[in-house]
């Protein structure tokens, strides 16, 4: 018997095998790895080729992007009939907000981007100064949008439609609700009795009832509850619906989180004799928080698809938009191209919300991983 | 001063003095809404009372599972509308978790065409509001599916239109008795089967076919009962007479958008929850589980799904009852629920919000505390041992 020897250096280094590398190594392995996967991947490729096909006929290729009616739309192409989108554009955006005026809507639109900023990216330059503005925001945007000061006319709630009205209302609720939402999760959890019953009653009560029965509260019966003689707006009573449901949803959410941090972290602060509130704000919060970010961000996207469920209290949000368009006999029968650019909208803000999500949980990752 | 100090720095006396101001609080909130109320209602000479329920609705309903007229009371028409709710519910919990099954297996699937097209699906179908699913489903079957004059025609049995679907209606004829009887045994039959193999199992490590012989004695009992018995089942096909089908059962438009809906919107949630409960399971596990033999589909059932399951049954419980919340949604496209009847026209016919929303929110409210109650019991039951 004998040994052999290798001397690094000595072969050449061969390439990796054939077909384990590169394109077709990838193809290999990710679409053809078996049988069975080679026919999921036949069956996926013809779906998808029926599925693109259907989609750019309908939607670009044969599809009519100014006409006056559906049946003019008809006679043209046999797609989508986008003019009953295309004709009604600015109402769609704005509702019925007086038409020179509705570069108010704009620039708080924008505005707010700058308001937002700071606090969706922690490391932003002059980030000090950017929230002060963030501070302020709200005040100015009321002001600007609501007019009533400074020379700006005065506008109607009345005419708040559009997508305006969802951002509005979606915006509004989410700001009001975080914080309500802490409050409640904090309650439940209390050592005192008394308040921690009362939060779970309410939160108990918020995500037990539909969405629907507190918006026909709002709009129905919530000036029983006033002294009699005030009329405050439809809007304000549905941001105020809205801010208490999502704060219970908010509040389980956070629960959750404040459940998972290690005991040792309470008995560590109670150690060095922290009182209740340095030991929220400095050990539970902080960690609770950061736990909780996803659901707090699907919460946050379920309450601004939810501000669809307005349109059955009669607001005029976008949906409220196309059903009108779509009452109108002109444009009967549309109601797939309606829905769909509606749907496009909220998709676009949606799936944005939720890559932020994303993006901020693995900031905050802190784990050792 | 220093007396009053003592007590606010003493912890017990100073949890009690909150607990008294906050009560305080409340109850002056509370009994000045109360006043409010009273004030209002005194003003519009309303009073608070329940007796509307037992009074004739006058309204139709165009879809009841229990027979119904317009002479019918408030609160019949209030029991029709919740029974309705309950049907979309079934139907929209069945599809959602078939489909949202489905298309979280094929997410976690290797193959990576497959998987995209689900990952697309899924972030299409949850991005989008609920309400805009139903509005989009109940025109697509309004605007675009034709007339029953020229319905879509499934195999000359099923019939699709605009005026919704038709599909055959099985009927009952004598001698039925014997295949329900059958399909009883059968069942029994097979609870006890699964019993003694787990029991044989558990003692000895021999393992039966368990799920293929149950559900062929399942088939195969009912089946000759339905043959020995003369065949007491036939079909009612439905048939176009004038402008409509008659005969068979229909599913209206309504029904049908809402069920696809609630379907294709809560899975993909069901399609998610599955995916994070599969990979919730330690990888440690599947690979144990693999080295010591089994097969694919045994580290399946025995290993992962078991575990997996502790963590996906809760969520999926919330999502059918988001799901059966979500339905009330049905009042856009005027299918007869229980906010619609009860909370809709007889609200609007009595004039009596305060009792009909206290009514309507205090039913969903028992449906979701129940199935939370549950949900606690399940997790109580499904805990991890740990010390």
């Amino acid at each position: 018997m004998s040994s052999q020897t290798y001397k690094p250096g000595s072969y050449p280094n061969l390439p990796p095998p054939p077909g384990t590398v590169g394109v077709y190594g990838w193809i290999k392995n990710n679409l053809f790895s078996s049988i069975s996967n080679s026919l999921l991947t036949i069956i996926s490729a013809i779906l998808l080729y029926y599925l693109i096909d259907g989609i750019i006929g309908w939607f670009f290729l044969d599809a009519v992007f100014d006409a006056d009616s559906k049946i003019e739309c008809r006679k043209i192409d046999s797609g989508a009939c986008w003019a009953v989108i295309t004709r009604r554009v600015g109402q769609f955006v704005y509702g019925f907000y007086p038409e020179v005026e509705r570069w108010r809507i704009d620039v708080s639109f924008l505005t707010m981007f700058v308001a937002f900023a700071p606090l969706l990216y922690p490391d932003i330059p002059k980030r000090k100064w950017l929230l002060w503005f963030s501070a302020i925001y709200p005040v100015f945007a009321f002001i600007l949008i609501n007019g009533g000061f400074f020379g700006l006319a005065k506008i109607e709630y009345s005419l708040f439609g559009g997508f305006m009205l969802t951002v509005i209302l979606g915006v509004s609720g989410i700001v009001c609700s975080l914080p309500l939402g802490i409050v409640l999760a904090l309650g439940r959890q209390s050592k005192l009795t008394v308040v921690r019953t009362l939060s779970v009653c309410f939160i108990e009560f918020m995500r037990g009832v539909p969405l629907i029965t507190l918006l026909f509260v709002a709009s129905s019966m919530l000036n029983y509850f006033m002294p009699p003689g005030t009329n405050f707006s439809i809007l304000v009573r549905v941001i105020i619906m809205f801010t208490f449901f999502s704060a219970a949803y908010i509040a389980e959410v956070i629960r959750g989180g404040i459940q998972a941090i290690p005991k040792g972290q309470y008995e560590a602060a109670d150690a060095l004799g922290m009182t209740y509130w340095q030991k929220t704000r400095f050990i539970t919060l902080p960690q609770a928080l950061k736990i909780s970010i996803p659901g707090i961000m699907n919460t946050f996207i379920g309450l601004y698809k939810d501000t669809t469920l307005v349109v059955v209290i009669g607001l005029l949000d976008p949906l409220g938009i196309g059903r009108a368009a779509l009452a109108d006999t002109k444009w009967n029968g549309l109601s797939t191209e309606t829905y769909l650019f509606v749907a496009l909208f909220f998709f676009v803000s949606c799936f944005a919300m939720s890559r932020y999500s994303l993006w901020l949980e693995s900031k905050l990752n802190t784990d050792h991983k | 001063m220093n007396f009053l100090n003592t007590i606010w720095r003493n912890e017990k006396s100073r949890e009690i003095i909150v607990q008294i101001f906050v009560l305080f609080c409340i109850g002056w909130i509370l009994s000045w809404l109360i006043a409010n109320v009273d004030a209002n209602f005194k003003a519009l000479g309303k009073d608070i009372s329940f007796e509307f329920l037992f009074i004739p609705a006058g309204y139709d309903i165009n879809q009841y599972l229990i027979d119904y007229n317009n002479r019918d009371s408030h609160l019949r028409a209030g029991i029709v509308g919740l029974l309705n709710t309950g049907l979309v519910a079934f139907f929209g919990i069945i599809l959602a978790t078939v489909l949202g099954v489905f298309l979280g297996i094929i997410r976690l699937s290797k193959n990576w065409l497959a998987s995209k097209l689900a990952y697309w699906y899924i972030e299409f179908s949850r991005n989008v509001p609920i309400l805009l699913h139903i509005l989009l489903w109940h025109g697509i079957i309004i605007n675009t599916l034709p007339h029953p004059k020229k319905a879509l025609n499934l195999g000359d049995l099923t019939f699709l239109s605009n005026r919704g679907f038709y599909i055959p209606k099985p009927l009952t004829e004598n001698g039925i008795e014997l295949v329900y009887l059958f399909l009883v045994i059968a069942i029994i039959f097979a609870v006890l089967f699964f019993k003694y193999a787990r029991r044989k199992q558990d003692l000895t490590g021999v393992q039966y076919p368990v799920f293929w012989i149950n559900l062929s004695v399942i088939i195969l009992l009912p089946t000759i009962a339905f043959f020995i018995s003369g065949m007491p089942i036939s079909l009612e096909i439905p048939a176009l007479r004038g402008f409509n089908f008659r005969g068979g059962m229909h599913m209206s438009p309504e029904l049908a958008a809402l069920t696809f809906a609630l379907g294709i919107y809560t899975a993909a949630f069901i399609a998610e929850i599955v995916r994070a409960g599969i990979m919730a399971v330690d990888k440690g596990q599947r690979e144990a589980a693999e080295s010591i033999g089994l097969k694919p589909s045994k580290v399946m059932n025995l290993v992962i799904l078991p575990q997996a399951r502790r963590v996906i049954i809760p969520p999926l419980t919330s999502q059918y009852l988001n799901l059966t919340k979500n339905s009330s949604l049905a009042i856009a496209i005027g299918y007869m629920d229980l906010v619609a009847t009860l909370g809709g026209i007889s609200l609007n016919q009595t004039g009596r919000e305060m009792e009909t929303m206290v009514i309507v929110m205090l039913i969903y409210l028992s449906v979701s505390l129940s199935i939370s109650a549950f949900m606690n019991w399940y997790n109580n039951k499904a805990k991890l041992v740990g010390r």
